[in-house]
């Protein structure tokens, strides 16, 4: 879990003072905008600041439900037989590593739990690291009797975007004849039965860019009618939606799309009760800053009808 | 230079130079490499205070981030295009010597003449640098857009088009068994029939109104005109609801960078 250190006798205190300042100063600028005077955008950012800052420091957390899309992803994995494989390709950049990588690591536990083998890759050449940070705080810490090669592997990144795709829904050898630690695609157990995309049960694209969640859907989902799922970044989830549910059999939308994913594995999985949860702890500072932003905009609109109204006059 | 100038600048720098002494102090005991990882932290920090002062206004502590990470990303690139394109799949496939020389399996049986043509064009790519014969580098840019153009036709057309107008035409009734079973089960559950019933009605009305909005060989008048007004609030919702996420986004991508502040460098929390 995540608690503040040295202000855990002060979590209460500094919530209600962060809130009474918040109250108080939205409230100070609504007497403002009654008066017909102008704020500085600055002001908007401190508000901002400090709604989200709060929560960090003195954590608020919300119940999360699985909605709909995000639960088909979920069950789709629950369903799979144990020893099914699944593709987790990580396509992603250390910029939407905060939204998207709660996700990776949820979907990771879930599959693992289950008996899934894994296939690890990357179409973004910085998502090998953040690949390897997965492995180290989710494969390696959580499942230590896991092993390499055999329950899980990692392919690493390979250059070509879209092209990779393109090959490996034919032949995965060929793109990748080697994993990471360049041992031979036909000496590591967990590919025995994979020859091409075709074979794997699963795929899970993480990610918001391009080559992505689109890339996979085009070029390995469809043509092939293997069924994929993804995680993605706020900002792509509503490109992504027509998809679902025909091309996409679900999706994890930004950071509300993590968070309902975790609460959902943590109410089956009591396991997992205790790991962190990015996804379920940023929805803290997510509602605050969201009910602050609301606040502002019936401010502004409220100071331009009055304006609006004593021009008239 | 103003004096004010050089004074914010010089106070920067000592409390950088705290930050770093403390941090590395404060790491000590969990890792062997501490002044190195104090700095590498304390800098992400800077790094971060320094884009963040965008928010009051243009400074050079900002301009100083901007550039240092347009720098850095450009080599990053490059040299991740040489170490994955060129020594990650080109030189495996064609030479052992080269191979041994970067230390990558080498694969014969993948070997190929023709991986020798995307070389060639890209040392005509490069020929732009040269004022002569720059003209040269348009033909592996012609390639280059004719061979995404081929290759995405088809996969866009299928996935984009097809599937799109098919994932459309969805029904109207969904489990429909008469308007008296429909009246005595009626709920609001998102998985009962009037909530499906009401989303199909949405997708293919919604979509139909868009695209009568951008029809414009036909005056926007009567049914059609009220059809295009439908569609342009249908427009609207969506752009709305693309803000929305983009909100989301950008609040995720703040915590995150205030957490890293509050974590990994001033370490309030745990």
């Amino acid at each position: 879990m995540f608690y503040p250190g040295p202000l855990v006798a002060l979590v209460d205190i500094g919530r209600t003072i962060s809130l009474v300042i918040i109250g108080g100063g939205l409230l100070w600028l609504f007497i403002r905008a009654l008066k017909g005077k102008e704020v500085d955008r600055r002001v908007i950012f401190l508000f901002i600041f400090i709604a989200v800052a709060t929560p960090i420091l003195f954590p608020i957390t919300f119940g999360e439900k699985a909605t709909r899309v995000v639960k088909a992803v979920y069950d789709k994995i629950e369903s799979l037989p144990a020893g099914s494989t699944v593709i987790i390709s990580f396509d992603f950049d250390p910029a939407m590593a905060p939204e998207v990588q709660p996700m990776a690591n949820a979907i990771t536990r879930h599959c693992l739990v289950k008996g899934h083998k894994i296939i690890f890759m990357s179409l973004f050449a910085t998502g090998q690291a953040l690949l390897t940070q997965t492995l180290r705080d989710v494969v390696e810490t959580e499942f230590p009797d896991k092993k390499e090669e055999v329950d899980y592997v990692n392919l690493g990144y390979k250059a070509g975007n879209e092209g990779v795709l393109n090959v490996i829904i034919s032949d995965f050898k060929k793109m990748f004849p080697t994993d990471v630690n360049n041992i031979p695609y036909d000496s590591i157990p967990a590919l025995d039965d994979v020859s091409s995309c075709k074979d794997v049960d699963l795929i899970v694209s993480i990610g918001g860019g391009k080559p992505g969640v689109k890339e996979w859907v085009l070029f390995v989902g469809d043509p092939g009618r293997v069924p994929v799922a993804c995680g993605v970044a706020a900002v792509v989830a509503p490109q992504m939606y027509p998809y679902y549910p025909k091309q996409l059999l679900g999706l994890l939308g930004g950071i509300k799309g993590a968070a309902e994913y975790e609460s959902e594995l943590i109410h089956n999985y009591p396991r997992f009760k205790d790991v962190d949860t990015p996804g379920l702890r940023m929805m803290g500072p997510q509602t605050l800053a969201h009910m602050v932003i609301i606040t502002f905009i019936l401010i502004g609109n409220l100071s331009f009808f009055i304006k609006k109204r004593k021009d008239r006059q | 230079m103003k004096r004010t100038t050089v004074l914010v600048m010089v106070g920067a720098i000592v409390i950088f130079g705290i930050s770093w002494v403390l941090k590395s102090m404060s790491l000590t005991s969990t890792t062997d490499h501490y002044i190195a990882k104090g700095f590498a932290i304390t800098f992400a920090a800077f790094l971060t205070l320094c884009i963040f002062s965008f928010l009051y206004k243009d400074n050079p502590f900002y301009k100083f981030a901007e550039h240092l990470f347009v720098g850095v990303s450009a080599a990053f690139w490059m040299s991740m295009g040489f170490w994955s394109t060129i020594v990650g799949n080109l030189i495996p496939r064609v030479s052992e010597t080269l191979s041994n020389y970067f230390k990558v399996p080498y694969h014969p049986e993948s070997y190929n003449p023709f991986y020798f043509l995307p070389v060639f064009l890209g040392i005509l790519l490069l020929l732009r640098l040269s004022r002569k014969v720059g003209w040269v580098s348009r033909w592996p840019l012609a390639f280059i857009v004719g061979t995404t153009a081929g290759f995405n036709f088809i996969r866009y057309l299928r996935s984009d088009f097809i599937e799109q107008v098919s994932a459309t035409f969805v029904p109207l009734l969904v489990d429909w068994q008469g308007i008296g079973h429909f009246f005595s089960n009626l709920s609001l559950s998102s998985t009962g029939q009037f909530v499906a019933m009401l989303s199909n009605w949405v997708i293919f009305f919604g979509v139909l109104c868009g695209i009568i909005y951008f029809f414009f060989s036909k005056e926007h008048k009567g049914v059609f005109g009220g059809a295009s007004k439908i569609g342009i609030w249908i427009l609207m919702i969506t752009f709305g609801a693309s803000f929305g996420y983009t909100v989301m986004g950008r609040i995720s991508l703040l915590v995150g960078r205030i957490t890293f502040l509050f974590k990994d460098w001033l370490s309030l929390i745990s």
